[in-house]
């Protein structure tokens, strides 16, 4: 085939437009968050204290900081997802995430006596959580996966760890509100755990899907 | 530099147009970017050792990937390097169907597309190909409006079709294309 026909070919369905990749994530992830919330009231609810708890600090913080990495990796996705966009201001936005996480830490265990400290870095629910955050995670990682092949990653396994990050936070935000372990301690342990096990999942997956 | 820079701001210009609907301004932006393309194929290629044959497989292949991503540009940012990832891309991707292990670093790719273009019309066979592998109706409609230089409504005419079934058949018909020239060894 000649270029000019394929040229021609391309022109003529100038008129099918796919809606700007911006707005097709922001869709795919109501869509996602909608999705994994509906899964966590059918199948899980909050903690029966949660009006209580949210006069407390560190359950608050848990929600703070699981929008804050969901809002940072959905920016750093959106970037990876665009050829030559500047992705400073993503790297910038996870780095600030990881910073007030490590503070938490580094708050908590001023606070807490020592002898404390492994009662709270263990909890009582490290292996719900490690099971649920991701099964709650799923259902936002599929829509947002499906979003992300409409764009155009060049490198899709990278690509794939921050959709499953993005996922992550969004069922890590929901399993908050069940869990009644608010360590600040133990939220940086099983929670990173848990989101990374998303992220590891999103780069399999990413290097099959996200080519093009 | 000046001049780079009015081909960037007219390029942006064009696609912005195009994204609006504008086929003529599609077409220019197609027909300008082209030459381009081909001298960065080329140079790519020759850089891996690879002969010129390949060139215009190349460059039909990025055309179809900045046709089918074009979503994907943020109109408040230049055109240009967004067009360079995508071709240095598909380049790349070329290379390693081709089994050559692919060096090309993207400041390079800008260099590249910022020189001067040759001129040459040239045909290519990996799209014929691929397009021997759509499904016969997807295919006829595909080489209609390429290949033969039909118009939708003269294609949806010929076919008894409606305009919009022969549209959305175009689409997939591309997007199989595209997809196929990934898998294609």
């Amino acid at each position: 085939m000649r270029t000019d026909d394929l040229i021609g070919g391309l022109v003529a369905d100038v008129e099918m437009r796919t809606p700007p990749l911006g707005r097709g994530l922001l869709a795919a992830g109501v869509v996602g968050m909608a999705l994994s919330g509906t899964l966590f009231f059918a199948a899980l609810g909050p903690r029966p204290d949660v009006a209580a708890a949210l006069a407390t600090p560190r359950f608050v913080l848990k929600f703070v900081e699981c929008a804050a990495l969901a809002a940072a990796a959905a920016a750093a996705a959106l970037a990876l997802m665009r050829p030559a966009a500047d992705r400073r201001l993503a790297r910038l936005c996870l780095l600030l995430v990881a910073f007030g996480v490590t503070l938490g830490v580094m708050v908590e265990v001023v606070v807490v006596p020592r002898a404390d400290w492994p009662a709270r870095l263990l909890g009582t629910n490290w292996l719900h959580c490690l099971v649920l955050v991701p099964l709650l995670a799923l259902p936002a990682f599929v829509t947002l996966l499906a979003a992300a092949r409409h764009g155009a990653a060049t490198e899709p396994g990278r690509t794939g760890a921050m959709i499953g990050v993005l996922a992550g936070a969004i069922g890590a935000f929901f399993y908050a509100a069940n869990c009644t372990d608010d360590s600040p301690l133990f939220v940086a342990t099983w929670y990173t755990l848990a989101i990374g096990a998303m992220a590891l999942l999103g780069a399999l997956l990413g290097r099959r899907l996200l080519v093009w | 530099m000046r001049r780079e820079a009015a081909d960037e701001g007219g390029r942006a210009e064009l696609m912005r147009a195009a994204l609006a609907g504008d086929a003529n301004a599609y077409r220019r932006l197609l027909e300008a970017l082209t030459p381009v393309l081909r001298a960065a194929a080329a140079r790519g290629l020759a850089r891996a050792g690879l002969g010129s044959a390949d060139v215009e497989d190349v460059v039909q292949e990025t055309l179809l990937a900045l046709h089918l991503k074009r979503h994907t540009w943020d109109p408040t940012r230049p055109l240009m390097p967004w067009v360079a990832t995508i071709a240095r891309h598909k380049l790349v991707d070329g290379l390693r169907r081709r089994g050559r292990r692919s060096e090309v670093p993207v400041e390079d790719f800008h260099e590249i597309l910022a020189a001067p273009a040759e001129p040459d019309p040239t045909e290519a066979r990996d799209v014929d190909r691929m397009l021997g592998r759509l499904a016969p109706r997807q295919r006829d409609i595909v080489r209609s409006i390429t290949v033969e230089d039909r118009s939708i409504a003269a294609t949806a005419d010929r076919l008894g079709m409606s305009e919009g079934a022969v549209r959305v058949a175009l689409h997939r018909g591309l997007k199989a294309l595209a997809a196929l020239s990934g898998s294609m060894a």
